[in-house]
């Protein structure tokens, strides 16, 4: 690991911010009734349980929202963990946010959804793992399949907009074209086809979950047979697999320049893993506020601009458009956040992503059985986001 | 789809909220996860898409509030671009 390349973005003083974050994400807790395979939480989220209360949270949406911050996003975790939840939705309301929740659906009774909706809620992004309730239940550990198609049907009711969400990856994408029916029927407005990207629990899975570039391109294919009759009804969207493309994502829309998210436990973050990359020392709410941590804290200045990048990214036309890829894929892949995305094929690390994008296979392959083992923590070599599982 | 009538009634789709933004120093569509930042004119006649007023009624108000004619082929222009977005039905 190389220890300059972060030790010297952070010295620098804090360029000059224009605009306000635009997208609040409040991550309410890290507690979760699902223990997804490839969820994006930090592998020792258990070590964050100092939940910010009522008030502090309030705190949080009210100087966002006076900075221009105009989409809230209510996640974890499971948000509806937080019995404040209604309270915090009707505050979020009240000061202008279109206000978003993002769920796996666990404890979104009809009564519930009525609450929020009466509390000024926008919207619903349901988490789906796969049209099969064999494969559902057995990537989240739990038995939800049933449940997440009668809170899809609680949503619509009420006439929230629905965001359906399913993570793809090397178990589900051979049955893409059935998850697009199964969110036809149940009339989603958007369905998120989110190839699964490397962070957290995913990062620490991502042998098993990695698709071929076979698979990824037959599923595409599907996907666009599909997506003219769904035109008007139902968007689809297709996250760009970066690591099978080797297209790198401008990651954030850029570090420090939209998204703002908070944390459990108050830790403000550019994105959601950032809080793993070593010698950025992240502000916490409870004691900074938002106008200050957006404007003046050296780890949200840290990667803004392109000043911050290597030879590789500043002699690139692409720069402003991808911004060097993500800081912590850089970081994952390199060990130093400052290099270019190693998914770029001018990176000089390129050579390995391409040799695990080769060695992704075929789930038939690798001698794992696919089915559900009730209470499991581990199957085969995929490791289940557990309290148990957690590093400390 | 059929051209907008002058009796029809547009209203923004359900997905949709529309607001001034004091940072923007604009109106927006606001959607799940979105925002569409608004000129001017767009802005105007969205405001006047409330699912009650029709086409004409609104054209004849736009006219009269900027003290401007003939601005119905305009007016209709932008509707058809905006149905075809899905931002009004």
């Amino acid at each position: 690991m190389d220890a300059t390349g972060f030790a010297e973005p952070q010295a620098r003083a804090p360029r000059a911010v224009a605009k306000p974050p635009l997208w609040l994400l409040a991550e309410l807790t890290y507690r979760c009734p699902l223990h997804c395979a490839f969820c994006s939480n930090p592998v020792d989220y258990t070590r964050y349980r100092e939940e910010l209360d009522t008030a502090e949270w309030i705190r949080v949406f009210r100087e966002a929202r006076a900075m221009g911050a105009v989409q809230l996003g209510f996640s974890g975790g499971e948000p509806l963990l937080r019995d404040d939840l209604p309270e915090l939705v009707a505050a979020a309301h009240e000061l202008g946010f279109y206000t978003n929740l993002i769920t796996s659906g666990v404890g979104l009774t009809p009564q519930r959804a009525e609450t929020l909706k009466r509390a000024g809620l926008d919207h619903i992004q349901l988490s789906f793992q796969d049209s099969s309730r064999e494969l559902n239940d057995f990537l989240s550990s739990t038995k939800t399949f049933d449940l997440k198609q009668r809170v899809a049907r609680t949503i619509k009711d009420l006439g929230y907009p629905m965001v359906l969400n399913c993570v793809m990856h090397r178990y589900n994408l051979p049955h893409v074209g059935r998850i697009i029916e199964m969110a036809e029927a149940m009339e989603a407005d958007f369905l998120e086809l989110a190839n699964v990207q490397y962070y957290g629990w995913a990062w620490r899975n991502r042998e098993m979950l990695m698709p071929s570039r076979d698979m990824l391109a037959t599923a595409e294919a599907v996907v666009e047979t599909h997506r003219p009759r769904l035109d008007g009804r139902m968007k689809i969207l297709w996250v760009v697999p970066d690591y099978a493309e080797g297209k790198p994502k401008p990651c954030m829309a850029g570090w420090g320049s939209v998204f703002l998210v908070v944390a459990p436990d108050g830790v403000a973050l550019p994105c959601h893993s950032a809080r793993m990359l070593p010698g950025l020392d992240f502000p916490n709410v409870r004691e900074h506020s938002i106008r200050s941590i957006w404007q003046e804290n050296p780890a949200f200045g840290a990667y803004r601009g392109t000043g911050w990048m290597s030879s590789t990214c500043q002699s690139c036309d692409e720069k402003e458009k991808d911004h060097g890829g993500c800081r912590c894929q850089a970081f994952l892949l390199t060990g130093d956040a400052a290099a270019t995305d190693p998914v770029c094929p001018k990176s000089p690390r390129h050579e390995e992503v391409e040799a695990m994008v080769k060695a992704a296979g075929d789930p038939r392959d690798h001698g794992t059985p696919i089915r559900f083992v009730p209470g499991a923590r581990r199957a085969g070599d995929l490791v289940f986001r557990t309290d148990a599982n957690a590093l400390s | 789809m059929t051209a907008w009538t002058d009796d029809a009634q547009p209203a923004l789709t359900s997905i949709y909220r529309m607001q001034w933004e004091e940072a923007q120093q604009c109106h927006v569509l606001l959607f799940p996860e979105g925002m569409i930042k608004l000129n001017g004119p767009a802005a105007e006649i969205l405001q006047r898409c409330d699912g009650k007023t029709s086409v004409a009624a609104l054209v004849a108000d736009l006219e009269r509030t900027f003290g401007e004619s003939d601005l119905h082929a305009d007016v209709l222009e932008f509707l058809e671009q905006a149905r075809g977005r899905h931002w009004i039905r």
